[in-house]
This record gives structure tokens, C-alpha cells and sequence, in this order.
């Protein structure tokens, strides 16, 4: 089937290039780092995390979204999921390597990476970390792979894909819950030892995941003859109605407990997010952005009508992605270094060359979601019905 | 055969990865290594005891094996005596008795490094003996 | 041909397996052979069931007593002196009370105590988060209590840094060497990516030798085996109030305050 990401028009070589060349400036600045060492960021000693581990928390919860598409199609026999069953594991391929990529970029010594499988430590939740984000990303490349050959064939999936299947669907939480336990478990970081940490991952993760399928699948409507279907979009929409709804409450949750019970250091990284704390306020216009786009995601998925309308959904779909990202991939990591241990405050802020990084990682996972998806929409556009006999492609070509 | 050209692309491309290392490696002159074991500080010892922690022979072809276990052993269980078959103690220490002994680094350890294109990350970190420009 | 195809991959598949796994088997049957040789802990070593210290502020007055025992520890161990807080590395460093005990000061504490500084240095927990979290066991707690850093295995992921509540850790963001300003041949020195902290002079008392920042600080720093009833460390722990750095986090530190200002020695 791979042969079909090899042929394509000049519009899909054009971004595959542009692609290829962010590729290679983040890996010339990836060079840098590796000579010169991770002083090229703008980590520190007290704020030893930043913006990789933040951009591989996010990239988590994408990647374990899949199951809110997957779950409903094979538990439930949601119909309508079926068109974009495999787009959502082919989402979450890509998702889970950038989510190893960023880890590999964060380590000090990359090459010593297989120690973690050398000398096996049961003990450590990155140990388990690891375990279950390399089952899942095999799990997703086996079911995807193995279900589109199928449809291509025009036969009905093998039986004994199955129970893979139904695996990757209770596996999908297990891995932002485990990445959730890299944060919960740690004694004096405040704004992460919190039982509520990974109920919160999953709710932002199933919500900014699907935002990201309704995208994609009105960006492949919009430039292949594939049609996911307007009906799956809409119930996409409502999944993060829901989802958003519970993620905006569980951060209140957080917020009333911190600042309601007058701890000090339950406090301090909230004002710090929020309000700045001693003078410093990098995060604040940041985490405040993120709070208003929460607010107007809300409005716009709530109401019926905006919800309704194609248009505005993308818009609540991209206001949902973009406040989570901020949230997530930035707010909680550094947040929960602010103040340090020793109640000092030191900031962050990511410098170019990790910029760089950063854009040539998700570079590389848009990448392999390009050939993925450029696989399977060619071979939708082929098969032309999908299973339940409904047309899926907008028009003969 | 159909895709051919695809097909001869790619194999020339994989040719081209594989044999990288020899085309790599290939017209830069490396003498055959000789190590000398005669620095000042082995001279000083009688000639009869002018014996490493172990046989020439082991040492030459499991001295990484050897450093391996003794870091290990150092770092991790606190035993820095190391005996040999013969009875005698040694430190265990890179810094303070391998290189004590073997203070010309860049004859006795760079040369065969550098003839077998391995790089042992040692120097990274433990203090390389002072040596006289030769 | 498709058959074919098929089994030529399946072969190409299992061998490629083969191929990674060979160096692996070969460097499993080689290292078998050196462990015939047998190594023994030094005979002077210092040895404890378990490794304390107690530090009496009351003995350190002027910024010469802090920096003597500092400079101390960082000469011998190529602490590399970086000036940029941001990729500083420090094994022991002071702050004042407020930061060395967040949430114990209050406003009408003694003048002297608020603004004096306090040694801080890594606990050796008893339970060490940073031990508990490293996914390679690079960082360990051996017998005697020391909280150990294997430096050869850390791989530079940092989880140890977000889990140490005292900021105990410092993570080398570029090559130390060359803030180093006079090497101590005797000692390793670090690369770049690598966490390292105080590991208590393990290397001093292999050879009998207390910690350096002990042997330089003119009774300030005491050091003994809290397994020990009659140790020195005990008969104060016995009969003085010491308290220690976030004890509610129940890590168990190793390291005790003897908080008293400047006058009342």
C-alpha cells in the first residue's frame, strides 16, 4: 500500500518538501544542541523541563484521542465512525514517535537512551512511560495497517485483528495516565501533586485530540475527493463539548482548592500562571490567552448553531487545540517549577535554536501523517464505498 | 519489471548508506598502532616486575571488559581493591593507577582507538595524564 | 513471486533481529569471563550502617567559614565555577532561612537567624524521590545511606531534578571543563548532559577519610553513623533540637540543622 504515498500532485510534493526542509533546519539546530549541550535552551537549573517535555505531554493526549473515535466504532457500532476509524489511528502514529522524538531531544545523553531497556527500573513511572507509549504506537501502526488493507481489498478485516483492537482501546488512557503519573507523583512540585492530574490529562487530551481529527478532516475533504463524513464531524464536535466542558471544570477544580485553601504553596504557581509572582510574569499574557480561547471554544461549541455550522466548528476546533496546546504544552510544565524548591523564582523562556527543535520534530510527525493519510485517503478514494454501502468520495474523478 | 526506476533509486541510495562507513574511512592513512609500554614510570619498575593488573594478553583484548567491571564495582558496591590471580592489590581507579603507569595516553590508548575508529567516551570525564607534545 | 517476495522479507526480517541482538550476546559471554577476579573494599575504609550529618549554624559566623567548607568540596570533587545562575552546578551552597526552610520563617524571627546564611547540600534521604523516579538506576542509595550518582549510566532525562524537593541536583546544560580553574587530577571531572550533587566524599571514605566539607569546617560540620547509639551524631541528635528541610515530604533527610544565631555559642 505504501507505494501510494510515493505518487501524488505537485500541491501534496510542494508541502512534503516544504516540510522536508523545516525537517532539516531543526535538525541542524538539533546538531548545535548536541555539541554544544542543552545550555543552548532556555531550560535551567530550576526550571530543568520546558518546552520538549511540555509539546510530549500534549503530543500524549493527541495520540491517546484515537480511542474516542475507535471506542465508539467498535464498542458501540457507531456507524459513522467507520470512515475515520483508521484516521484516527494513523493521527495517533505520528503523535506517539514525536512524543519519543521530544523525549530524545530533551535527554542529555541521547545515545545512552537504550540504558532505560538495559537496565529495567519497574520502579520509575518513565520506565512505564516507555513501555506503554511503544506498545501503543505498534498497537496503532498494527490495527490501522491491517484494517485499510482490508478495505482496499474490499474483504472484512481478519478476525484475529480483534483482540488488538479492543487492547489499544484500553490502552489508549493507559498512556496519559501513566504520563499523568510522571507529574502526580512527585512531593514538593504543588501544582502537579494533584489525584486529579490525570483525570485532567484525559479530559484535555480527548478534547484537544478530536479538536485536531475534526480538523484534518475538513482539510481532506477540502483537498482529496475523501468525505469523513459530515455526521462523524458533528459527533466529534459534541465529544469535545463535553470533553472541554469537563477539562475548564477540573482546572477550576484546581484553582479553588490551591487559592481557596490559603496554602502558600499551593498558591504560589497559580499566581505565578496567572498573575506573576514577585515581579515575574512571563507566562501570564500566555496563560491568559489560553483562558479567554477557553472561553470563547466554549461559547462556540455550546451553542447549537455555531456548533452546527461547519465553519464555526473549525473555528472551535483550532480555539480548543490552540488553548490546550498553551496550557499544556507550556503553562503546566514550567508552572510546576515556579518557584523552585527553595521558593526562588527563576523564568523560562524557549530560546530560537530550541524553537527550531521543537518545529522540526512537529515537522517530522506532520510528515509521517501526510504519507499515512496520504495512503489511506488514496485508498478510500479507490474502494469509492465504504463498508456500509455509502458513497465516501465526493465525486467520480 | 514494473517501478524500476523507483526500484534502482532506492537500492543505489541503500548501497550508498551501507558502504558509508568504508568510503568514509577510505584514503585516510592510519599506521599500523604500536603501543609502547615505555613510559618513565613503568622504566622505574625492576624488570621482572613490570606487570599490569593482568596478562598482556587479557589486557589487550578485554581491558574494556576489565574497566567495565571496575566501574561498576567502584560506583556501585564501594570495592576498590581489585585482586588478581596472583594475590597482588590494586586501586581501582582509571585516573590513579591505570594511567599512573600508562601516563603516554596518546601512544598506549589513542593509537589503537583511533586504528579500530572507536571512541571511548573515558576522556570525557576522567583527567587525561599531562603529556609532552611529541 | 509474491510468495517469494514474502519470504525473502520474513528472512531479511529475522536476520536484521539476529544482527542487533549478536553484539548484545557476544558482550554478555565476554564480560562473564573477568568476574573470575575478585575485589574487595578498602581495609581503612570508613563504613556505617547509615550516614548523617549534623550542621550547627551556630559555629559559622563570617563568610570565610561558609566558603572555606565550600570551596572545599568543590575544588576537590571539579565543581566547575559557571557564573550564569541559569547553568550553575553546585554540590553545597547556602541561602538564608526563608529558602533553606520554606514555610518555618515568620516575621518577628530573630534578626540575625532571617539573614544568616544556611549550608544546604544533598540530604542523602533515607527515602530519596530522585532514587525512586531514575529509569536507569543511575542514581541509587547505597547501604550505608549515600545517595549515590552513577555517572557513566545517567542518560540526562532530569526526572531526578523535578522529584529532589530540596534542589539538590545539577545538571550539566554545557561541557564543564572549561570552568574548571584548577583540576584535582585524582578526581573524574563531568561531561556534558549528566546530573551530578554531592555524594557525600564516597571516594574520602573508601580511603578513611571524612568528607571533605567536614574535615574544613572547624567542628561546624558533623558527620557519623546514625546506626550507631554511642556516634557523636546521635549524642547530639540525643540532646540538642535540630530540625531538618521538609520533613513533612517524608523523605527522611540525613541532614541536620542546629539552628542558632551569631552571639549564643
Amino acid at each position: 500500500m505504501f507505494e501510494k504515498a510515493l505518487t501524488g500532485s505537485r500541491r501534496y510534493w510542494v508541502w512534503v518538501f516544504i516540510l522536508l526542509s523545516i525537517i532539516g533546519v531543526g535538525f541542524i539546530a538539533y546538531m548545535r544542541q548536541y555539541t554544544y549541550g542543552l545550555g543552548i535552551t532556555g531550560m535551567n537549573r530550576d526550571v530543568s523541563w520546558g518546552f520538549y517535555i511540555g509539546q510530549f505531554t500534549f503530543l500524549v493526549g493527541v495520540a491517546a484521542a484515537a480511542v474516542m473515535v475507535v471506542l465508539p466504532y467498535y464498542l458501540h457500532n457507531y456507524k459513522k465512525y467507520g470512515r475515520i476509524t483508521v484516521l484516527a489511528e494513523f493521527l495517533a502514529v505520528p503523535s506517539v514517535i514525536m512524543c519519543l522524538l521530544f523525549i530524545f531531544v530533551d535527554l542529555g545523553q541521547p545515545f545512552r537512551i537504550m540504558n532505560v531497556i538495559l537496565h529495567p527500573t519497574p520502579n520509575s513511572v518513565m520506565f512505564w512511560d516507555a513501555v506503554v507509549l511503544s506498545g501503543y504506537l505498534l498497537l496503532n501502526i498494527l490495527v490501522g495497517w491491517t484494517v485499510l488493507g482490508a478495505e482496499r481489498k474490499e474483504v472484512p478485516p481478519p478476525k484475529w485483528i480483534k483482540p488488538f483492537i479492543y487492547i489499544a482501546i484500553a490502552w489508549a488512557p493507559s498512556i496519559h495516565i501513566v504520563t499523568a503519573f510522571l507529574y502526580s507523583g512527585l512531593p514538593g512540585r504543588h501544582l502537579w501533586l494533584t489525584a486529579i492530574m490525570a483525570a485532567r490529562f484525559l479530559a484535555s487530551a480527548f478534547a484537544s485530540g478530536p479538536a485536531l481529527i475534526i480538523i484534518i478532516s475538513l482539510i481532506v475533504r477540502r483537498f482529496t475527493n475523501f468525505d469523513p463524513g459530515r455526521e462523524a464531524i458533528q459527533t466529534l464536535g459534541k465529544t469535545i463539548t463535553y470533553t472541554m466542558i469537563l477539562n475548564v471544570l477540573f482546572l477550576g477544580f484546581e484553582l479553588f482548592t490551591g487559592l481557596y485553601s490559603n496554602i502558600p504553596g499551593h498558591m504560589h504557581p497559580f499566581q505565578y500562571l496567572y498573575a506573576g509572582l514577585e515581579g515575574h510574569g512571563k507566562l501570564v499574557p500566555m496563560m491568559w490567552i489560553s483562558s479567554i480561547l477557553a472561553v470563547i471554544a466554549l461559547i462556540l461549541l455550546i451553542n447549537p448553531k455555531t456548533r452546527r455550522n461547519e465553519s464555526t466548528l473549525a473555528v472551535a476546533a483550532v480555539v480548543v487545540f490552540t488553548s490546550l496546546w498553551i496550557d499544556k504544552g507550556f503553562g503546566l510544565v514550567v508552572g510546576g517549577f515556579i518557584p523552585n524548591p527553595l521558593e526562588r523564582v527563576t523564568e523560562y523562556w524557549p530560546t530560537i535554536p530550541e524553537t527550531l527543535i521543537t518545529l522540526g520534530v512537529w515537522a517530522i510527525g506532520f510528515l509521517i501523517l501526510t504519507l499515512l493519510y496520504k495512503v489511506a485517503v488514496s485508498v478510500k478514494e479507490e474502494v469509492v464505498y465504504d463498508k456500509y454501502g455509502e458513497k465516501q468520495v465526493k465525486l467520480f474523478k | 519489471m514494473y517501478n524500476s526506476r523507483n526500484i534502482i533509486i532506492g537500492l543505489i541510495i541503500f548501497a550508498a548508506f551501507v558502504t558509508f562507513p568504508f568510503y568514509n574511512n577510505f584514503g585516510k592513512a592510519v599506521t599500523k598502532p604500536d603501543p609502547k609500554l615505555d613510559t618513565p614510570e613503568i622504566q622505574k619498575f625492576p624488570e621482572n616486575e613490570r606487570r599490569c593488573v593482568e596478562p598482556k594478553e587479557f589486557m589487550k583484548a578485554g581491558h574494556m571488559q576489565l574497566l567495565n567491571g571496575w566501574r561498576d564495582s567502584v560506583v556501585r558496591y564501594g570495592n576498590r581493591i581489585y585482586v588478581n590471580d596472583a594475590g597482588k592489590e590494586f586501586e581501582i581507579s582509571l585516573q590513579n593507577t591505570c594511567m599512573k603507569c600508562h601516563s603516554n595516553k596518546k601512544k598506549f590508548c589513542d593509537e589503537c582507538h583511533n586504528y579500530a575508529a572507536v571512541k571511548p567516551y573515558c576522556w570525557k570525564c576522567h583527567i587525561e595524564p599531562k603529556e609532552k607534545e611529541t | 513471486m509474491s510468495i517469494n517476495r514474502r519470504e525473502f522479507l520474513k528472512i531479511a526480517g529475522i536476520s536484521t533481529v539476529a544482527g542487533i541482538g549478536a553484539p548484545w550476546a557476544i558482550n554478555e559471554i565476554l564480560n562473564r569471563g573477568v568476574e573470575a577476579a575478585r575485589v574487595l573494599p578498602g581495609l581503612e575504609a570508613l563504613v556505617a550502617k547509615r550516614w548523617a550529618m549534623v550542621i550547627d549554624t551556630r559555629k559559622f559566623r563570617t563568610a570565610d567559614d561558609y566558603k572555606r567548607v565550600m570551596d572545599a568540596c568543590h575544588r576537590i570533587h571539579n565543581v566547575p565555577d559557571i557564573e550564569n545562575p541559569k547553568h550553575e552546578v553546585k554540590w553545597i551552597w547556602t541561602d538564608t532561612f526563608e529558602h533553606a526552610f520554606p514555610g518555618q520563617e515568620h516575621k518577628y524571627m530573630p534578626e540575625d537567624i532571617k539573614h544568616k546564611p544556611f549550608l544546604l547540600l544533598c540530604n542523602h534521604c533515607e527515602r530519596p524521590m530522585c532514587v525512586r523516579v531514575c529509569p536507569t538506576k543511575a542514581t541509587f542509595k547505597r547501604e550505608d545511606g549515600i545517595v549515590m550518582m552513577d555517572m557513566h549510566r545517567c542518560i540526562g532525562c532530569r526526572f531526578c531534578m523535578a522529584a529532589c524537593p530540596f534542589g539538590a541536583r545539577s545538571f550539566n546544560w554545557r561541557d564543564p571543563r572549561p570552568f574548571i580553574k584548577e583540576e584535582n587530577k585524582e578526581f573524574p571531572t563531568r561531561m556534558i548532559g549528566v546530573v551530578e550533587k554531592c555524594t557525600l566524599c564516597y571516594e574520602r571514605l573508601a580511603k578513611g577519610l571524612k568528607p571533605a566539607c567536614v574535615e574544613e569546617s572547624n567542628g561546624g560540620l558533623i558527620f557519623g553513623d546514625l546506626g550507631d547509639p554511642n556516634s557523636e551524631v546521635r549524642k547530639i541528635l540525643s540532646s540538642t533540637y535540630t530540625i531538618r528541610r521538609k520533613p513533612e515530604l517524608g523523605t527522611e533527610p540525613s541532614v541536620y540543622y542546629i539552628i542558632g544565631g551569631n552571639e549564643n555559642v
